[in-house]
């Protein structure tokens, strides 16, 4: 699993070879560590005129006790004053050109027509350069179906191509995302915001998170162990990202309920047991499943709070090659089983108030591969899930989204031919393949009782690949 | 102020043209300085043998025998000797300073008359002798036997003939004036040009100032010089923009340029109460209405040096029941363009408004056109005590000179703020006359 061009481009005479014949060279990614404070370096927070979001962003900024620096400009720093936000003064003018930033935060929520995109331009230009590595570039915007005027939405619907390439212009395993607020949700913009400062979003780049108004509230969140008194249950956990989610999960304080099939029984047991979390052995595909589990759920627990549909398999072949059993496996297991233990647990209110769904896609659910069209069709039927899921599930208060991972080094991966192990590390903005910690960490993010504003997203795990959307 | 208290007027002031260090005023010291001014001030009111209720003057720079050096002038000059006399010192606030002391005591009732002063040369600047050989020294004259005087000068030694020059630091950093305010410049991103225009602008009005015979009435010639040595009329940004940084180091943004020389010079007001000046027969330029010194916390907190100002003004204003708008004039000292520029920037900053200085909201902006009218410290120059004089009397010709149609309601205003070492701040709010 280990990424030997990556440790050779990252010794000294690695990088200079790296650099003179113009090889990508991926940098270590910083990664979160427990206690760590959301953000380790300075905040630099700009606005369009007329935004309404940099107050909200203010808020979290002071929350999380970021060094915040502005430009003079009134409307931003009123709103870092009225978020009682000591912020320090920033002039690329007149700073020094060794005055960087961990993250740079713009509100582009202001911006009503394309002329005023020139505001985008004139924060970043002089500033870009300035990110340190593994530094954040975050845009906030209006979800443009919540804006009032075709050129509003016209000019916030832009951005997504400013953030996509902003992502693969930048280096040193800095990222790019953009955020969608969408009315009313400015309270909502606090377990987003920190996920995409922090390092727990890694491997997540050049992603567009939507968030809405929801009726849950973040107010008196222990930001360490937002899981405290939640259950989770996670389908696949025995090993691979199944065993990150749990153990992510398990570290933000939940009690993880492991599912796997009697075959995985003892490599799960070993894997939950260490958590302190408690095991499922069932099949999901099982015409029974469903109930046995909405049964154990409210007999050992009296319901659940998070459900993480991870289980999932591959059977390649190409569509000509490919037998009933392939497609009927892999559909079942990734994506009917998931509709049937979802509705049994919603028609049973398994899932309490305030409840998250989280499910697994996939690059190959987005862009389609070769060989795997029954795979493609399962993952790409889970982001159909998940838009089809998000306005019932919201109704109930709960909340449904998918993660697609990208190039993520499993022991799946490390089987892969040199070549199309390689290609699928290097073809990323972040030239290297994720960590199954990235994937948990999203999930995580998703899973969070702060997070009732996300619902229907679909974000990649995935470096910003070259792959897909 | 305290309503029971008297109006205190301002008849008048002089100064001698600043000149810039080791220049005309090389071998010329505070005592002479402070005497030629104090005289010209005499000669401009007819002040011979008059008894005044005081002579209040203070400068940075002195040397230890100079411990009583305004009486020392004062009884040089034709005023009675029966009038008394004392030195202060408050940093480059020390002007400034003696006007509110002298104001205070009118106001009072104590007195009903009197000249505050300022003075400073750091040409012929105190040098004090070598600390250990003056602790040589010291034992030397405590001892009681020759013995014990031999034993104390065995331990003089060769490098204690290196003496004590007065340090341009702050003493409780180690950084220069100069340095504490490029770390403001920086935390405020102030840049190059905006410094030089200011710097330009400075030296644009106070040309235009001798040029139109504003100072005709201010400033009288001393040892050869009739205006002020630093003074270059034909500045201009792009002269500004070739010198290179002094402070903040290869990427600063201060120049000796946008920064204030040093500079030898005196300057003296004339003060009194309304009965005194009418009895006297002298109009009255303006009124000092007000004033409030604050400090901040430059070791600790890390606050900017110079910015003790954007405190005293907020609190000089809430007490007056006035914004920061509602002034004709605003003298507001240059120590540094950078100065200049951080305060403004502060004023109109709704964080450092609220976060720092406890307000709602930011205080107000200022129109630069009302700003050092006649020209700051970075054209005149600034010996740090003389600046205080130069302003009051500046200031109280200018109200004098506006007209009073401009505000049939309220009299013409005019707002004085002086930054000094050590984090401290001087303000004052000067009325017109009419």
């Amino acid at each position: 699993m280990s990424d030997r061009y990556q440790q050779l481009v990252n010794t000294p005479i690695g990088k200079i070879v790296s650099k003179q014949i113009g090889l990508p060279s991926p940098v270590a990614l910083e990664r979160y560590e427990r206690g760590q404070p959301v953000i380790s370096g300075p905040v630099l927070l700009g606005a369009a005129p007329g935004g309404r979001l940099a107050a909200a962003t203010a808020k979290v900024l002071a929350a999380i006790d970021a060094d915040v620096h502005t430009p003079l400009q009134e409307h931003v720093r009123t709103a870092a004053a009225d978020a009682s936000l000591e912020a320090k003064v920033f002039n690329p003018d007149a700073a020094p050109e060794d005055q960087t930033f961990k993250a740079l935060v713009f509100d582009a929520g202001g911006i009503e027509d394309s002329e005023q995109l020139r505001e985008v331009w004139a924060f970043f230009a002089p500033t870009v350069r300035r990110v340190r590595k593994s530094g954040r570039v975050i845009v906030l915007g209006t979800t443009p179906a919540d804006c009032t005027r075709p050129r509003q939405a016209t000019a916030q619907r832009a951005l997504e191509g400013f953030v996509r390439s902003v992502g693969k212009e930048v280096r040193k395993g800095a990222t790019a995302q953009l955020i969608y607020v969408g009315a009313k949700a400015e309270s909502e913009l606090e377990s987003t915001l920190r996920f995409c400062l922090s390092p727990k979003s890694a491997y997540v780049s050049g992603q567009v998170v939507r968030i809405a108004a929801s009726a849950s509230s973040a107010e008196g969140i222990d930001w360490e162990l937002p899981l405290a008194g939640k259950f989770a249950l996670v389908t696949g956990a025995s090993r691979g990202i199944g065993k990150a989610i749990a153990k992510v999960l398990a570290r933000d304080a939940a009690h993880v309920i492991g599912l796997d099939v009697p075959g995985l029984q003892r490599e799960l047991e070993d894997t939950i047991g260490e958590l302190g979390g408690s095991t499922l052995v069932l099949d999901i595909t099982d015409d029974d499943a469903p109930a046995r589990i909405a049964t154990h759920l409210v007999e050992d627990h009296g319901g659940v709070d998070v459900v993480v549909h991870n289980a999932g398999v591959t059977r390649d072949k190409t569509l000509g090659r490919m037998d009933e059993d392939r497609w009927n496996m892999v559909l079942s297991i990734n994506l009917s089983a998931q509709e049937r233990i979802d509705d049994e647990l919603l028609a049973r209110e398994v899932i309490r108030e305030n409840g998250r769904i989280v499910c697994v896609s996939s690059m190959s659910g987005i862009a389609g591969n070769a060989g795997q069209t029954n795979y493609a069709t399962s993952k790409a039927g889970v982001i159909g899930m998940v838009e089809s899921m998000a306005v019932p599930v919201a109704k109930k208060g709960l909340t449904i989204n998918a993660v697609a991972p990208g190039f993520i080094e499993t022991q799946m991966t490390a089987a892969m031919p040199i070549a199309t192990r390689e290609a699928g590390r290097r073809m990323s903005s972040l030239a290297q393949g994720g960590l199954p910690v990235d994937v948990a960490e999203t999930i995580a993010w998703f899973a969070s009782p702060a997070s009732g504003g996300v619902n229907g997203n679909v974000v990649r795990v995935c470096g910003q690949s070259l792959i897909g959307a | 102020m305290n309503a029971s208290a008297r109006r205190v007027a301002v008849l008048g002031g002089i100064r001698i043209p600043f000149a810039r260090q080791n220049g005309p005023y090389a071998r010329a010291s505070n005592q002479d300085m402070l005497t030629a001014t104090l005289e010209a001030l005499i000669s401009k009111f007819s002040l011979e043998d008059e008894v005044l209720g005081e002579v209040a003057a203070g400068g940075v720079l002195k040397h230890s025998r100079d411990f009583n050096l305004t009486r020392e002038s004062a009884l040089g000059t034709r005023l009675n000797p029966h009038t008394p006399a004392y030195d202060l010192q408050q940093a480059c606030g020390t002007g400034l300073e003696a006007a509110i002391l002298v104001a205070n005591k009118i106001a009072l009732g104590q007195i009903d008359s009197g000249i505050a002063g300022g003075f400073d040369t750091t040409s012929d600047a105190p040098i004090a002798i070598n600390e250990d050989l003056r602790g040589v020294l010291l034992e030397l004259n405590r001892a009681n036997s020759n013995a014990a005087r031999l034993k104390a000068l065995a331990k003089v030694r060769p490098q204690q003939i290196v003496p004590q020059l007065p340090r341009n630091a702050e003493p409780r950093t180690g950084l220069s004036m100069g340095e504490h305010a490029a770390i403001t410049a920086k935390e405020w991103g102030v840049e190059r040009g905006e410094q030089d225009e200011l710097t330009v602008r400075s030296h644009k009005n106070l040309a235009a100032a001798y040029d139109t015979g504003f100072l005709d009435d201010l400033v009288v010639p001393f040892l050869g010089l009739e205006r002020d040595q630093n003074l270059r009329p034909d500045t201009s940004v792009e002269k500004l923009a070739r010198l290179k940084p002094v402070f903040g180091g290869e990427q600063g943004t201060m120049t000796a340029g946008n920064s204030t020389p040093l500079s030898d010079g005196a300057s003296a007001v004339l003060l009194a109460g309304e009965e005194w000046a009418a009895a006297h027969d002298m109009p009255v330029q303006a009124y000092i209405v007000d004033a409030q010194t604050a400090a901040v916390d430059h070791v600790h907190k890390r606050e900017g040096l110079l910015m003790a100002p954007t405190y005293a003004v907020p609190t000089l204003l809430a007490r007056n029941g006035l914004g920061l708008g509602d002034f004709d004039f605003y003298e507001i000292h240059e120590a540094f363009a950078s100065q200049v520029l951080c305060t403004l920037k502060a004023w109109k900053d709704p964080v450092y408004c609220r976060e720092r200085l406890g307000l709602e909201g930011p205080l107000g902006e200022i129109d630069v056109d009302k700003l050092n009218t006649h020209g700051g410290s970075l054209a005149a120059g600034h010996p740090f005590g003389a600046t205080g004089g130069r302003i009051v009397a500046s200031l109280a010709k200018t109200l004098s000179e506006l007209d009073p149609a401009a505000h049939p309601h309220r009299p013409g205003r005019g707002l004085i703020s002086i930054c000094a070492a050590g984090g401290l701040g001087v303000t004052a709010i000067m009325e017109a006359a009419a």
